[in-house]
Order: structure tokens, then sequence, then C-alpha cells
């Protein structure tokens, strides 16, 4: 087969890069991003995810060039580098000269004058020519990369990763940073600007990571020689420094951060728990459960119910109480939901339950069972976790009075989510250990074997449902604490694909898995509140990618890395 | 094998639950409907409507499910995606439709004002599904079942948000067909122009498809890689091609339709295909996986009960404000056949070997 | 990966570790607030010999001379309901145009937060918002769910926010508990609602049996409740209470629920998605075609007549009464014509105005500025200026607090669609208003 010629193989990759930077004008990312800096008064988001399109497409087709010719020819590389970006920017220039005639608005709403004005850095049609030039350079810059040595390239890289991470939270910091006093605030808007970085910010961040980098490359073998060399007693100390090290900073967080941090960190311990349950489920028995959020509601309501001072409540019972009550009813869901579908298998037991999931949320929002639930409503006026002995209950609509310390702030209940986080995160880890878990792992690889070697499938399979779901529940206890009121509306399908999403990018059937991945999935989202709007979006492409790249996770179990990879030089050739 | 006796007690109790469900769900079937009869709150012309309504909106279903369902027998995978295709063929439809509205070409031309916007959707519904199947699928085809569908997930949220970014978050407004308002009446019954047209749009499409599946060349190629990929790749079967093939066909339906649905319901709008994909593929798993007459049956039989049912038992049964569980009656249908009859009405028809 | 992430992480631990040496580090929060109010009446004081000593109970806010006076808004500003979230925007940010875009000699800084309609969208709105020490006050929220899960963390950061649109009647009420002492609305309660559209129906329209439609949210479940209880307190007859699901689309089976039997009226307080099927289906339903409808604020938006079509003329909606806004409620549309064109997204543009400017004028009176320009604003006493706010000359009114927060002067009117043309939507047109109001 006649190889192509890579000039014509860099010409495609440009216009297809162009297609995708016109997806993200039309997309609205880039008149949103350009309200955000990267670099204040230097760069703007916008612009820097346009520039990113037409380095990477240099990059792309330099990467092609190479695989094409066998030899080594760099000049081949920059050509076509060059030419891939000169065609992004083509594209780009082409839509805004077609943009200007033709009123594209009416069909694609961000096709607009602002947009035109942003392409054209306000300089009007006739300045439309900056955008090939800067494509070409940029490419050549990308296809430069590619030939870059890996001594430079790496620190380069990160450096950029880096300095784009910091001006994306730079908000965040900022908002930190300036809390903590006079001389943190200074600091803080020396480096941080209102949006981005600064320009001495980036410098610094841009060469600290450099320079750390460099470091770790010629010393980081040394020193962990140098560790490994320790003498037992000394690597174990380091190990507990660590550990304490860790713990301090855990405790002492919400403190220095805030409710907002606390807030988002609770979030992502609800969802470590929830996806640590679903983990048991799915990751060690492998029965995909869809349904997952209809335990956490199930936990939230039993809290709710017990503990709330409105109208719905019933017990009035104090949280230390009503938690483990709502534990064991998760679990009994767990096992009413298990029954009835053990015979079912693969696809259709997601099918099946998420209908079990919808069906609960539209039983506990319904005016049908409103007298008890609450109906649209909701549960309001739950009482807050009391370190201490709760007076008795008043009336209705007036909270009881805590002899103690009242945990009713985000950064209290962070206490209680992380240490329940934690706790389950180890009996999950015992767990797997355990005969059961081998049993749950060999019912995931094949049923039918498994029976054969005398696991009682019934009983396994059950008491994956119910300890996968008791931890859900535990979630949906905090989650009704938290907010202090409950919505049936909150309990939707999203939230179980959400759990399903985390612990597959995580990483299936592993612990550390799971926590990567509801930081990835749920804490970052949050922490970065300015790109909401894009924020579904850029999930969606996240989950292409990462299954595309990395199908067994950020941070994969053993087993699972074993699994996918065999699979993959099986397939063979890719089709 | 020797069982304890705590094992056979765990056998009992499970299939003790399951014909406790089956005879509770028959129990209240059967009580509220008597008690609704009796109370004679609807005319006979009252459930001939709610059955119309039922009808009109199944055959919806129906379309859509086809590409879950011709999807799933080729590649056992459950297309997250398909319901978000739906929603981009009702898009396209809508701006061409309103296009042509604004050159009086629909007043003058209804049956042409109809087609035209359905072509229209379906090649563009094609040419999205074989986008997202060319970046999203395809590098994916041999890994284990949960990566392709988390995959899916991942381009049904991509195509919503961008069709968000692209066209706002708000509704518009699919421009009626003049000629289509009113009603006819067929056997003394008055039923709604625009849902005739729909329900019989709708057959036809599925019979065009059954038509292909069933009679051409293609259509013997895709049932041939239904049933197992090696043999038919053995036979000289390009097999990448028949499956880009069956997603561009099932995408085409779906595409068509969006626009059926969008003349009904005139309301386009970016997350108007995520109830409806969830639906359809209740509606495919109810008439048997893979099983084509099956998506039509099942998205029939759905639209039927989940239009008669809230009116027909739940009232009876003295639940207030029954269409609220109207999506219950779906999925409590749905949970009841893959508990006790697993393969749907009409049986499916899947590989029997995941290559 | 594993690398870059360790490193990652090792940053950000470096970080929180010097932040939590540097300076002292003072907890942000406002201790819980107690019984006794703080009198803190400081007098403008423009030559200091000494700094400002702040003596409030809830803490001051500092700004350095050089520094914005930052206030913030938040509400719903994505998803479907998102007009809504915009349209108060809108209103604040006119109110602040109007200021010259300063106070007290400072810049005046506009941030937002998504509360997405939801309560826990609004916790972690709240929960960011209360962990910024630089806010001044807050507008918002667009949706009571987002209010009921985030006013905890905002009344205890020692902010206080104004509400323009919440509307559920528990959030003003006299027993509505301590977290809410921060909170207070310039929109109406639904209680007031749902009876005058009792009202307009038996009085003005002559119907005497009503059917209701809600879709599952707490705004319209409640107002159709209210609704309900009014119409039958004055005699008449409530047939059929029907709701639908929020994502539901055919709505032909539960209007022929409606339709058997027999009422006069509906009213369907929903939102606009259920809004808009339920007004283009319902003359398809036997026996429906000649019932009156109506709805409420939830869908006194264009986007009702898209949804709805045709079927939209002769609509009634009921709403906050424009024409009964004393102030220059024109002048106000003209500001906004001039700076966004087109008309108004939503209802509550006018109120998010006064809103804003009961927050400014609660902030003159209690600041204090020094020679140098630094201003201090205690918390406490800012909180206590804005409840004590009487006789407020706003645009929806002359306002007044009342010790539970309700700032609003309640004047509920009903309008008619008369054009179902998306592109005529024009409530405050004086010669050719969309819809046009039929009562009182």
């Amino acid at each position: 087969m006649k190889k192509e010629n890579f000039l014509w193989s860099a010409v495609k990759t440009g216009l297809i890069f162009g297609a995708i930077a016109i997806f993200l004008c039309f997309v609205g990312m880039v008149e949103v991003f350009s309200k955000r800096d990267v670099i204040e008064k230097i760069i703007t988001l916008g612009q820097f995810i346009l520039l990113a399109t037409m380095v990477y497409a240099g990059f792309v087709a330099s990467r092609r060039t190479s695989s094409l010719l066998e030899k080594n020819m760099p000049v081949s590389n920059l050509a076509a580098g060059l030419l891939a970006g000169l065609f992004t920017g083509l594209i780009l220039a082409l839509l805004v000269i077609i943009g200007t005639q033709v009123n594209l608005r009416a069909i694609f709403l961000n096709a607009s004058p602002p947009l035109y004005k942003l392409l054209t850095f306000d300089k009007g049609v006739g300045n439309v020519w900056i955008l090939p030039t800067i494509g070409a350079v940029a490419g050549l810059i990308g296809a430069a990369y590619l030939l870059l040595p890996q001594i430079l390239s790496r620190p380069i890289t990160r450096s950029i990763f880096f300095v784009i991470f910091m001006a994306l939270f730079s908000g965040l910091f900022r908002v930190i940073m300036i809390n903590q006093g006079a001389g943190m605030s200074r600091a803080a808007k020396y480096i941080f600007g209102q949006t981005g970085v600064t320009s001495p910010g980036a410098l610094i961040f841009f060469f600290g990571v450099i320079l750390i980098t460099i470091f770790w490359d010629f010393r980081g073998k040394a020193i962990q020689s140098g560790i490994a060399s320790l003498p037992k007693g000394g690597q174990l100390s380091l190990r507990v420094i660590a550990i304490i090290v860790i713990v301090l900073i855990i405790l002492l967080l919400p403190l220095a951060s805030g409710p907002f941090i606390a807030q988002v960190i609770v979030t992502v311990a609800l969802f470590v728990l929830m996806g640590l349950g679903l983990n048991i489920t799915l990751g060690f028995a492998g029965l995909l459960d869809l349904g997952f959020v209809a335990f956490y509601a199930i936990g939230a309501y039993t809290v709710g119910l017990l503990t709330s001072y409105g109208p719905f409540g019933l017990q009035h019972i104090p949280f230390w109480v009503a938690v483990p009550i709502a534990v064991l009813v998760s679990m009994g869901a767990g096992f009413m939901l298990g029954l009835p579908v053990l015979g079912i298998r693969g696809d259709y037991l997601a099918i099946a339950t998420l209908g079990f999931g919808e069906i609960v949320r539209l039983l506990a929002g319904s005016d049908f069972l409103a007298p008890f639930f609450g109906g649209p409503q909701g549960i309001i006026g739950i009482q807050k976790p009391c370190l201490g002995l709760l007076e008795p209950f008043v009336r209705v609509d007036v909270p009881r009075i805590c002899n103690g310390i009242e945990l009713g702030k985000p950064q209290d209940i962070y206490y209680i989510a992380v240490a329940s986080a934690l706790l389950i995160a180890f009996a999950a880890w015992r767990l797997r250990e355990s005969r059961l878990g081998r049993a749950w792992m060999s019912i995931r690889e094949d049923e039918d074997v498994a029976e054969a070697l005398g696991v009682n499938l019934i009983q396994t399979k059950l008491l994956a449902y119910m300890l996968g779901a008791a931890m859900a529940g535990l979630g949906g206890a905090i989650f009704a604490t938290l907010i202090g009121s409950i919505f049936a509306t909150s309990m939707q399908l999203l939230v179980s694909i959400n759990v399903v999403s985390l612990i597959i990018v995580g990483g299936m059937g592993s612990i550390p898995g799971v926590i990567v991945g509801a930081i990835a999935l749920i804490g970052l989202p949050e922490l970065l509140r300015e790109i909401s709007e894009f924020r579904y979006l850029l999930y969606g492409m996240t989950l292409i990618i990462m299954m595309i790249t990395k199908p067994e996770g950020l941070w994969p179990s053993q087993a699972t890395r074993r699994e996918l990879h065999h699979t993959e030089v099986e397939a063979g050739v890719k089709v | 094998m020797r069982t304890s006796l705590g094992e056979r007690l765990l056998d009992l109790a499970v299939s003790g639950v399951l014909w406790g469900f089956r005879i509770l769900l028959v129990a209240g079937i059967l009580i509220g409907t008597i008690a609704t009869v009796r109370a004679g709150k609807y005319t006979s012309e009252q459930w001939i409507d709610f059955v119309v309504f039922g009808i009109s909106q199944g055959s919806i279903y129906a379309l859509i499910a086809l590409g879950y369902t011709m999807v799933y027998g080729i590649l056992r995978m459950i297309n997250f995606a398909h319901g978000d295709i739906f929603m981009t063929g009702a898009f396209a439809g809508y701006f061409l439709a309103t296009w042509l509205n604004g050159t009086g070409f629909i007043d003058n031309n209804p049956v042409l004002g109809l087609v035209i916007p359905i072509l229209f959707a379906m090649i563009v519904a094609g040419g999205i599904a074989m986008l997202v199947e060319r970046i999203a699928y395809r590098p994916l085809r041999g890994a284990p079942r949960l990566v392709p569908l988390i995959s899916a997930i991942g381009a049904s949220f991509f195509l919503e948000y961008a069709f968000r970014g692209f066209f706002g978050p708000g509704v518009y407004a699919y421009p009626p067909i003049k000629a289509l308002e009113g009603e006819w009446n067929i056997l003394s019954v008055g039923i709604l122009k625009v849902q005739v047209v729909v329900a019989i749009a709708a057959f036809i499409m599925m019979a065009i498809l059954y038509f292909i599946v069933m009679f051409t060349k293609v259509g013997k190629a895709m049932r041939a890689v239904s049933e197992s990929k090696d043999t038919a790749a053995l036979m000289g079967i390009d097999v990448n091609r028949i499956i880009v093939s069956t997603f561009a066909l099932g995408a085409a339906m779906a595409g068509a339709a969006g626009v059926l649905y969008s003349l009904i319901y005139r309301q386009v709008g970016f997350l108007m295909g995520f109830t409806p994909g969830i639906k359809a593929f209740t509606a495919a798993v109810l008439g048997g996986i893979g099983n084509i007459p099956g998506a039509m049956v099942g998205g029939l039989v759905l639209g039927i009960f989940e239009s008669v049912g809230p009116s027909l038992f739940l009232e009876g049964l003295g639940i207030p404000r029954p269409y609220q569980l109207k999506d219950a009656i779906a999925f409590t249908m749905l949970v009841m056949i893959l508990l006790f009859r697993p393969s749907g009405i009409l049986g499916e028809r899947i590989t029997t070997k995941k290559a | 990966m594993k690398r870059l992430f360790t490193m990652l992480s090792l940053f950000v631990v470096a970080s929180m570790m010097l932040v939590a040496c540097g300076g002292g580090a003072t907890a942000t929060q406002a201790p819980v607030m107690t019984e006794a109010p703080v009198v803190t009446e400081a007098p403008i004081v423009t030559e200091a010999p000494a700094a400002y000593e702040c003596t409030d109970a809830l803490g001051c806010v500092t700004i350095a001379p050089d520094e914005p006076v930052h206030i913030a808004y938040w509400g719903v500003l994505s998803g479907a309901d998102a007009s809504l979230g915009e349209d108060s925007k809108r209103g604040v940010e006119i109110a602040i145009d109007d200021m010259g875009g300063k106070v007290l000699d400072h810049d005046i800084l506009l941030t937002t937060e998504d509360g997405g309609c939801t309560p826990e969208g609004g916790a972690t709105a709240a929960a960011k918002l209360a962990s910024d020490t630089s806010l001044v006050g807050l507008i918002g929220s667009s949706c009571s769910d987002e209010t009921v899960g985030g006013i905890a963390a905002i009344t205890n950061a020692g902010l206080t926010t104004i509400s323009p649109s919440n509307t559920r009647p528990v959030l003003t009420d006299p027993a509505r508990g301590p977290d809410y002492d921060g909170y207070a609305r310039t929109a109406h309660s639904d209680a007031f609602q749902g009876k005058a559209v009792a009202e307009f129906a038996y009085n003005f329209l002559g119907v005497r049996k009503a059917a209701t439609l809600h879709d599952g949210s707490a705004y319209a479940e409640a107002l159709q409740q209210v609704f309900a209880d009014n119409f039958v307190a004055l005699g008449g007859e409530i047939v059929a209470q029907e709701a639908v699901a929020k994502d539901a689309t055919d709505m032909k089976p539960v209007l022929t629920t409606i339709s058997a039997a027999g009422p006069e009226l509906l009213y369907y307080p929903v939102f606009v998605a259920v809004g808009g099927f339920v007004t283009a289906q319902i003359r398809d339903v036997a026996g429906l075609e000649d019932v009156k409808i109506i709805g409420s604020d939830g869908i006194f938006t264009a986007d009702l007549l898209k949804g709805g079509g045709a079927n939209t003329e002769g609509m009634y909606l009921s709403s906050p009464d424009f024409s009964a806004f004393t102030g220059d409620y024109a002048g106000f549309i003209e500001k906004h014509t001039a700076k966004y064109g087109g008309s108004t997204l939503s209802t509550f543009h006018a109120h998010a105005y006064d809103a804003t400017n009961i927050l400014f004028a609660a902030l003159e009176k209690v600041a204090v500025v020094e020679a140098d320009g630094t201003i201090y604003v205690p918390r406490q006493a800012l909180r206590e200026a804005i409840f004590a706010t009487k006789d407020f000359k706003g645009v929806t009114g002359t306002l007044s607090c009342s010790p539970s927060g309700d700032c609003g002067a309640p004047v509920i009117a009903v309008y008619e669609i008369v054009n179902s043309d998306p592109a005529s939507w024009n409530p405050a047109s004086a010669d050719a208003p969309n819809p046009k109001k039929v009562w009182p």
C-alpha cells in the first residue's frame, strides 16, 4: 500500500483541528473563557485553548510524519507542523470571513460579532491574516516539541501544565491566602491576579517546576536509594512522620481554608463512600448496578425522617443513633433489591437496577406517599449532630437545643465525612482480602465456574448488594445532615451514573482508585465553578478520552491492569 | 453438591419473593382495573383517546428503540448516546423546517414539508452517529463491556452539552404544519391528524427498515454479523463497514423520530433526548433485544401502558395524582419482564458469542 | 500520571502548610449569633486620630483604599431556568450602573455564583461565598430551593442576602429559625399569589369548578394548594388535583383525566417545560376546548409562547403587578432596553434592582470611612440596617422590611396573553403590552 504524502497528511490534520477550533468557538468556550485570564494582561483562557489547538495540530502532524517516513528528517516534521498549524488558522480565518458576511447567528448562537472581534484581536476583518500566521508558528512549535529530547520536553510540559493549573485555581488559592493575614495577602496579590496568575507569578511557577523537575531527575534516584538503604527502623519512622503530616493536614484543612473547601471535600467524601459501596457490588462482584442512588436516597430519607424537627419527623432521635439505623435500613433495601434480580445477568441487570432506582425516586417524591416522605416539599429541618446531649423535643419546627458542641457547619461535617470515608475504605480493603472478597471476584469472572467451585451464588451476591447499599446509605445519611433537607429531585439517575463513572475512571476494584476518581470527577468540577457552564461537556470528553487512552483507570488495581493489557494484546490489530 | 439448610431456605425465599411479586402485580392490576371500570369515570371515547395517545407516543419510542436494538444485537453494547442522536435529528429538522416555513414552502406543500425535514434529520443524525462511532466506540471494540459503556455515557454528555453550547439552553418551537391541524373522524372517533400522520410515518419507516434488514444484501450481512462476527468475516463480509452501517441506519431512524416527535410536542431542546432514550431502551428490552419487530412491539406496548395505565389501574387503587408515577409503571413493567421473561415479548436475537 | 499527581498534591500540601503557618490563622467564621444584639451606630468618622476598632459582633469587612466594594449575586445561571437568574442579575447590574459603578468612592465589584436551582447547588454556592471575607452583601438566590440549602452558611458567615425572586412562604415566616437571620427578600410570598388567583377566578371569571396541575416541584405544589384552599374558602369546588413529572412531555392522558372531572378552569403554576407542553396540548383534549387556563410567574416569560404556541392566546398569567410599581418602572425598562436590547427575560428584574439599592442604602448608612479611604463595614450593623429599611422608595413600591425579612410590596395582578408570537412579548410596553393586565 502506497504511503501517503506526509505533507498531505499534515494538511488533513490541519483541517481536522480547524474543525475542532470552530467547534470550540461555536460551543461558546472561546468567548466565555476569554473572560478568564491565564496570565493576566497577556493571554486569556479563550486565546489559550485556540493556541493549544494549533500547537497540538502541529504536534500530531509531526508525529504522523515521523511514522510515515521511516527515516528521521527533522525538516519534514517541522514543515508538517507548520502546514498543520497554518491550515488550522486558515479555517478559523475562513470562519471570520464568512461569519461577517452571512448571519450564522440564526443557527449557531455564538457565531456573533463579539466572537469575531475576539478572533481578530478587535482589529477588524482585514486583520484576519493574523490567524494563519499564529497558526503556522504554533504548529511549528508543536512539531519542534516532538523533536526535543525528553530531558527538555518533560520539564517544560510539566511546568506549563502547572501554570495552567495554578491559573485555573487562582481564585481559590487567592481567597484562602488573603484570609490568612497581611503578609500572605500581599503575596497572594503578587502571584495571583483576579482571574489568573500574574506575569511574575507565572514566571515563578514555570521556573520553579522546571527547577524541581531537574533537581528530581538528577538527585531523585539518589534520594530514593538513600531512603531504601536506611535501616528498617529509619524507614519506619519516615513513614510514620509522613502519616502524621498527612493526618495533621487533614485535621487542620477546614480551619485554614473556610467552609467552601470543606463543603467540596465533604461532597467528594460522600461520593467516595458511594464509590466504595459500588466498588464492592460492581468492582469486586461484577454486578452492574445503575440504580445505586436509591440506597443513597434511602439512607438520607431514613436519617431525615428520624431526626427532623419538621412536620415529617418521626422519632426525633439524635444523629448518632439515626445513622446506624439508616445503614441497617439501606442494607435491608439492598437485600430486597438483590433478591429479585439474582438471576439477571450483565446488561439486563444494569437496566433492571436502573429501573429500581428510578422507581424509588418517583415514589419518594410522589404525592401518593407525600404523607410519609414529604412529597415535593421534601423533608426539611434535619437536626444537626450534637456532641453532647440533646434537649428534649419541644414542638414542630423548633430545633432541639444541643448541650455540647453542635456540629452544624460544613467544616464540622467534614470531620464526620472524612472519618467515615477512611473507615469504610479500610473495611473495604479488609473485605477484598477476605474469603468473601475472593468469592466476589470469582463471581465477577465467571458465575458458572464459581458455582461449580462451591461458591454460594445467592449468599455472595446478596452480601455484595447489602454491603454496597450499606455504604451508600451511610453516604446518604451524612448528605442529609449536611444540607439539612432532602428533596427527591436530588436523587437522580445522574448520581448513579456519576458513581459508576468515577469508579471506572479511578480504576475499578481499586480502593485508592475510588478516591482519585471522586476527586477528579466530582471535586475538580466543584472547585472550578467558574467554568461550570461547560462542566458536563468537559466531563463527557474526559470520559471518552479516559476510556480510549487509559481504560484501566487512573489508579488501577494490579488485576485490572493485567486484565486490560492482556485483552488488548489478544484483540490483536485494532479494527 | 451438598446444600445446607440455610442455603435451601434462601433458595425458597428467593422463589417466594418472585412469586409474591407476580401475584401482587397481577392482583394490583386486576383490582385497580375493576375499581376504575366500576367507578365509570371515563367514557369509552376517552378510553379510546388514551389508547390512541399511547400508540402515537409508542410509535416514536419504537423508532428510537430500533437503533438501540440493532446496535445491541451486533455489538452487545448499550448505546447511551442514542437518545441524544434523536435530539440532533430534531434540531436538524427544526432548522430546515423553520427556514422552509419562512418561505411559505410548508404551507403550500405539506407532504414535502414533512418529508424533507425528515430526510435531512436522518442524514444529519446518521452522520453524527458515524462520527461518534468512529471516535468513541471503534477504538474500544475489544474492551470489556464496561469500557464502551462509559465511553457511551461520555458521548451522551458531550452531545447534549455541545448542542447546548451551540444553540442555547432554551427551547425552540418546531413550526407546525397547518394542514395537519385538527382532527379526523375515524370510525366515529375523533383522532388528531398529526397523531395519525406520525403513527403512519413511523410504521412506514419501520417497514422500510425491516425490508432493508430482511431482503437486501446489506441487511443480510447485518444479520450475519449479528449471529457471529468471526464467521461473517470469514465469509468475506467487511465487518467494520457493516457495523458503521448499522449505527447509521439506527441513527437515521432516531433522527426521523426526532422530527416526528417535534411535530407533536413542538418543543426542541438540548435535553429532550434523555428520557425518550431511556424509555426507548426499555421498549427494546421489552420487545426482545436484537429483534426488530420486537422493538416495534415493545415501543407500542410501552406507550399504551404508560398512557392507559395510570387511569386504568392506579386510579382504581386509590393512588392520588397517578400520572406522577407514569414512569414508575414503565420501569415496573421493565423489571417484571426482566425477571420473568428476560428474552422479551418476541424473544431476543443477539450474538451468541461476543467477539 | 501517578508522579504528576503526587507532585501536584505535594505542592498543594506545601502551600496549605505555608498558609497555616503564616500570619496566625484566624478563624474566618463568625461566632454563632447570640441573643443580645450589639448596637453599633458608628458615625462616619472623617478625621479619626486612631485607626477604627471593629467592635461588631459579627466582625467587619475591611476594604483598602484601592480595592473595590465586593458584592455577589447568586442564583440559577445555568440549566433550563437560567432565564430567571439572568433576569435578576440584570436588575442588579442596572442598579450598579445607576450608582455610577461606585459606592462610597470605591468601585463596585459584582461576582456571581451559580446555584443550579437545587438545594445542593445552593449549599455549595453559599459555602463558596461564605469563604470570601471580602464580600459585603449578597443578592440572591433565585430559586427557593437554593436558599433552603445555602442560607445557614451565609448567615453563619455574617453575610446578609436579599432575594429578588424566592417566593416560598416559609422563608420569611416569623418562626423560621435562626439560620434565616441573614435572609430578606423583595419578592412576594406565594401565600399572596395563590390567594389573588383564587379571587380572580371566583370573582372576575366567575368560575365555580376548578382543577389544578403541578409538576412535582415544591413551588408548584405549594402554590396550587394555596390556590385550592382559597378557592374552596370562597365557595368554589376543586374537581381535580393532578400532577405530572417534571420531564413529562405527553400531557394528553392527564388532561383527559382532568377533563373527565368537568372543570371550568385549569390552574397550572408550573415551570416552562411542563407549562409549554400543557398549553400546547390542552385544546386537543376532548372536553377542555373551552376551559380557562391560568399559569403563574414561573411561566411569565417569552419561552412559554415558544413552547405553547397558538394556544397561549387568551391564557392568563399571575405575576407581580408591574403597573402597581409606584416607582419609575418605565425608566427602568428604558435602561434595560438600552443595555441589553430585547425585552425582559422574567419577572423579578425590578425586585433585584430594589434589593441592590436597599443593600447599598444600608451600606452607606453603617459604613465607617476613614480619611485615607479605607472602609470598614460592620456586618451585624449592616444586617440590622437592611432589616430596618422603612419607606424605601423602590421601583416596585415603597418598601419596608418586616423583622422576618419580608421587604416586598406584594401586589399580584393577573395578565392575559394577547399575542402568541414570542417576538411580541413585552409586558412593560405602554401602548401594546403583551401580556396585558386584566385584573385588578
